[in-house]
């Protein structure tokens, strides 16, 4: 018995170990981009190593990262960006799943089919004519430039439509004799009982988006539209290198936000992002 | 009364007097007319959007790679397949084909055996999980672009951490993002460490759907042995999670587009120049719009080859379930 | 309120008939079950009523109205659904008050945040609120007005459907299998209290359900369905006692009624080779089919039997038992009868016993299933009393 017992405690240790070493290894990013942000520019530059700082030099990184860059203007650029997308592509999806789900209607089988084949295009390929397009729009270098492409996911639009097709259709014929038009239906009743996918759709889709680096490379060359991925390109060209200390401080306050939201709600994020599974 | 009359003598009255076997009740049927042009209006706003920014541009590019088109040119010839004749002879498309093949080569079997190990092993027991799943996921949900700077720090060949560490030991670390025969791997190195974590909980859902009884059976049968238990159950009942989970990391790092953007720019030379990266500075450094269009085809029919596998791969996992 | 007609409703999806020649009239404040198995068409003719579903062809008048595309809100008909149906995401409150904001508030005055500004605004949603205080308090909701569907029973959701159909005084109340989801004991419960709302409210009722008790029990007229015709419209105490075709005879009533292979000769009925005398003639000679209602039969001699033969199973179910009996002609289904427990209490499986029934309770059908009448007024001419007399006196035997 107590042999067992000291086996089983001896595999745990085991355990514990290996997982223990490979997360040191994960984590070590991270934690050396904190421990580097906080440190002076002559200790990092010192042969050793030593993650706390002797010398506490954070204020001076930070305030480089937040005064040599627009560093808040990324971040609100990420934001606006973000929630642009957000805000069209389930205005667009939303209904259009619904109508594919709940509404037999002409023509209804050859757009899920352009759903489906949507699906297995990656967002890379139509760059090209939308580059072209944009430029001889002149948006190149605007809001619009980053949103606009991004306006339409087939993916949410195949989603919603799977979950929809959940919904009972007596809760909206009940929507109909009370007297909800299609419309109404749609934002009353359909999508309060289709949080659950909408929400995991919009931790999928700002993740995707604020992390973009492809698209924004190719439209913005304007610092000030910059999304945070593409301002700590421009942060890290412009330092040329020398100043880890801020630049890690750049690093941290662009990393910390999605950070931050993962470790408050991790399962819903962790929902979300797995979502892609599907999409590949 | 639609159905035939009952025969009288020799058939027993239940039978005489059964129903019609039950139909279901045709339940949305062809819509009425309103309800039609109600989804037409619904779905037009993201049809429309779909036409003009997924559907009609992707037709564009494929007509495009037809083209020796640039961009601002004013005029464009129709060449045929000459694109793609040039890719076949171009030395720097040949070896972003090769380097894009050997990258998934690396960061496939590596990152899905290691996943599963973790989550096997998180799954062993009981001390730990949650801060161990977070703590291998962090990666996927932090910007790979700041990320990818971080790990320029770290690999930096006399600042970085990682240097520093091997020194420690006694050995001279290598120059990582500019030795041509190492670079690749070190780009393979990061893409594991960033798939990781969400290899693992694709298969941390697989090992919860496995049933515990199926444990309890192979424990009857004389499975006693955490590894007999291995074999019997979990690897056979994990086997459709694993091929799926290999076929979405061969799709997801056949992308691979950020860290080469931001640590090598594919180079030294071309040694860590991929597929995406070689379409983007194409068509967007060098403005060769049409032969950028023909190498976006290339990338789309090899992605669209490993969706097939995938939606074939997911239909498995349908059937086995 | 006002009375529903149908006119030779028809309903077809691509080459299937759902619905073929429906007439039915019901009249202002009467309650109508539309009974049939499933698939019968029943609840698709339902929706074609509310309008969630238009007829391919025919009439449908809801007072005076002519309708076919209008939509349900513009009919002002209430429904109530088999799974409830109630919004999961608003409170008892909001489900009760949102019909009546779809119909009295403006569209502008729904809005979120700036509807509360409208002029009236305040007048119409407190004459809302009033109304579901009163449905609430009707159907005994008040306490559970804050809960979320998903909180309440099975009971409760029931009420909280119902009262969300009654609370704008529908000019019909159209019900679809609302009992379905309720385990036996609550159901008659459920009954009774929608029995008691018809009776309270007088709303024009409409009650699709394929369960014979809730249609016998409620319902003043039964409309019977099956495959897409009404095969009969009759109070529920007429339809069980005067089918007009085996179909009718034989998805009413349980045990079902008892269907025999007969012949008919005159005034004579042949089962196999025994036989009654009819009281009256009969409109036809040759083969029938003779329906026996379980609790017509009567133990009887054996040479004065209608059917004997050996005793297959008794059931004791309390204030009455079924007798089954294969009958000792090999061309006849095993015979139910339903009786008094003390009546049988002499037998045991395997005796050997006659059945036979008054001859008045007979239910002929002709060999395609058609109600063979008796003709009762010819009868009492043409037919001498005394045959009459010692047969009745036989079948009491």
């Amino acid at each position: 018995m107590s042999a067992r017992r000291l086996r089983m405690i001896a595999l745990e240790a085991l355990r514990i170990l290996l997982l223990g070493a490979g997360a040191v290894v994960m984590l070590a990013p991270f934690v050396w981009m904190v421990a580097t942000s906080l440190k002076s520019p002559s200790e990092i530059f010192a042969a050793g190593f030593s993650l706390w700082p002797e010398d506490f030099n954070a204020y001076a990184n930070y305030a480089r990262a937040f005064t040599e860059v627009p560093m808040l203007r990324f971040l609100l650029n990420g934001v606006i960006v973000c929630t642009g997308i957000l805000f069209f592509q389930i205005v667009t999806a939303v209904p259009c799943a619904y109508a594919l789900a709940k509404l037999g209607f002409r023509g209804g089988t050859i757009v899920f089919g352009m759903v489906l084949v949507g699906l297995m295009i990656p967002s890379h390929v139509p760059a090209i004519p939308l580059y072209l397009a944009f430029a001889n729009l002149g948006l190149l270098n605007t809001y619009w430039a980053l949103i606009i492409p991004s306006a339409v996911s087939v993916f949410a639009i195949f989603l919603f439509r799977q979950f929809f097709r959940s919904v009972p259709d007596d809760l909206i014929n009940a929507a109909r004799v009370d007297g909800l038009s299609e419309f109404s239906i749609v934002w009353r009743i359909v999508v309060p009982t289709a949080w659950p996918a909408i929400t995991a759709f919009s931790i999928f889709s700002v993740v995707a988006n604020w992390n973009d680096l492809f698209w924004p490379l190719i439209v913005l060359t304007d610092t000030a539209l910059a999304t945070p991925p593409l301002g700590i390109l421009f942060f890290r060209d412009q330092e040329a290198g020398s100043d880890y200390g801020a630049l890690m401080a750049g690093t941290t306050i662009i990393t910390a936000p999605l950070v931050i939201v993962f470790l408050l709600a991790q399962r819903r994020f962790i929902e979300g992002i797995t979502l892609s599974g599907v999409k590949g | 009364m639609a159905d035939p009359a009952p025969a009288i003598s020799a058939v027993p009255a239940k039978q005489v007097l059964k129903q019609a076997a039950p139909r279901n009740e045709p339940s949305g049927g062809k819509a009425r007319l309103r309800d039609r042009l109600a989804g037409i209006a619904l779905a037009t706003p993201a049809t429309a959007l779909m036409l003009a920014l997924l559907i009609g541009p992707t037709l564009a590019v494929g007509f495009l790679s037809l083209t020796d088109w640039g961009f601002g040119a004013r005029s464009f010839a129709f060449i045929g397949l000459d694109n793609y004749a040039e890719m076949a002879g171009d030395p720097v498309f040949r070896r972003s084909l090769i380097n894009t093949l050997v990258y998934v080569g690396v960061v496939m079997p590596v990152s899905v055996a290691l996943a599963l190990a973790v989550a096997l092993l998180i799954q062993g027991g009981r001390f730990g999980r949650t801060f161990f799943r977070t703590a291998y996921f962090l990666p996927v949900a932090s910007t790979l672009v700041a990320m990818a700077t971080v790990w320029q720090f770290m690999l930096h060949p006399n600042l970085g951490l990682v240097n520093e560490m091997l020194r420690l030991v006694g050995l001279a670390g290598p120059n990582w993002l500019t030795d041509r025969g190492l670079v690749l791997f070190t780009l393979a190195g990061i893409g594991i460490w960033e798939t990781i974590g969400y290899n693992m909980i694709l298969f941390l859902a697989g090992l919860m759907a496995i049933p515990g009884h199926l444990y309890e059976a192979a424990e009857v049968d004389g499975a006693h042995r955490p590894l007999d238990k291995f074999l019997t159950v979990t690897w056979p009942m994990l086997g459709p999670t694993t091929l799926f989970v290999i076929v979405i990391t061969a799709i997801r790092s056949f992308r691979v587009f950020e860290s080469v953007a931001v640590l090598t720019q594919g180079g030294p030379g071309n040694a860590s120049q991929v597929l995406l990266f070689t379409m983007y500075r194409e068509s967007f450094v060098y403005f060769r719009a049409g032969y950028g269009a023909a190498l976006t085809i290339v990338f789309l029919a090899f992605i669209l080859i490993l969706t097939l596998i995938q939606i074939r791969v997911i239909d498995r996992r349908v059937h086995y379930a | 309120m006002a009375a529903v007609t149908l006119q030779g409703i028809a309903k077809h999806y691509d080459a299937h008939q759902a619905l073929s020649g429906i007439d039915l009239e019901v009249a202002d404040g009467e309650f109508v079950a539309l009974l049939g198995p499933s698939g019968c068409g029943k609840s698709t003719l339902l929706k074609i009523i509310a309008g969630l579903d238009a007829q391919s062809a025919g009439a449908l008048h809801i007072g005076s109205r002519a309708l076919r595309h209008e939509r349900p809100s513009e009919r002002n008909i209430a429904m109530v659904f088999q799974s409830y149906a109630l919004y999961p995401h608003m409170s008892v409150y909001e489900n009760l008050a949102l019909p009546l904001a779809m119909r009295d508030l403006a569209a502008w005055q729904r809005l979120p945040l700036i509807g509360r500004f409208t002029p009236g605004y305040r007048r119409r949603r407190a004459a809302i609120d009033r109304r579901v205080r009163e449905t609430a308090r009707m159907l005994g909701l008040e306490v559970l007005l804050a809960r979320k569907p998903a909180q309440l029973s099975g009971v409760q959701k029931q009420r909280v459907a119902v009262g969300r159909a009654l609370i704008r005084h529908p000019d019909v109340f159209l019900l679809d299998e609302p009992l379905s989801n309720l385990d036996a004991k609550l159901r008659g419960q459920m009954r009774e209290e929608i029995v008691a709302v018809h009776a309270r409210t007088g709303v024009t009722t409409i009650y699709v359900t394929h369960d014979q008790i809730e249609a016998m029990t409620m319902a003043d007229r039964v409309a019977l369905m099956m495959d897409g015709v009404i095969q009969q419209v009759a109070p529920p105490r007429e339809i069980y006692a005067d089918p007009v075709n085996l179909r009718v005879a034989g998805f009413i009533g349980s045990p079902p009624i008892n269907a025999l292979a007969a012949r008919l000769e005159g005034a004579r009925l042949e089962i196999g080779t025994r036989g009654v005398t009819l009281p009256n003639a009969v409109a036809m000679t040759g083969r029938c089919i003779c329906g026996i209602r379980p609790e017509a039969l009567q133990i009887a001699d054996s040479d004065a039997a209608l059917v004997a033969g050996r005793i297959t199973r008794i059931e004791f179910l309390g204030a009455e038992a079924i007798l089954s009996l294969a009958p000792d002609l090999p061309d006849l289904p095993v015979v139910q009868m339903r009786c008094h427990p003390e009546d049988i209490d002499h037998l045991a499986t395997g005796d050997t016993i006659g059945l036979t029934a008054r001859p008045e309770a007979l239910l002929l059908f002709d060999p395609d299933g058609a109600r063979i009448r008796f003709q009762k007024a010819r009868a009492t001419r043409d037919q001498p009393l005394p045959a009459f007399l010692p047969l009745r006196s036989e079948g009491h035997g």
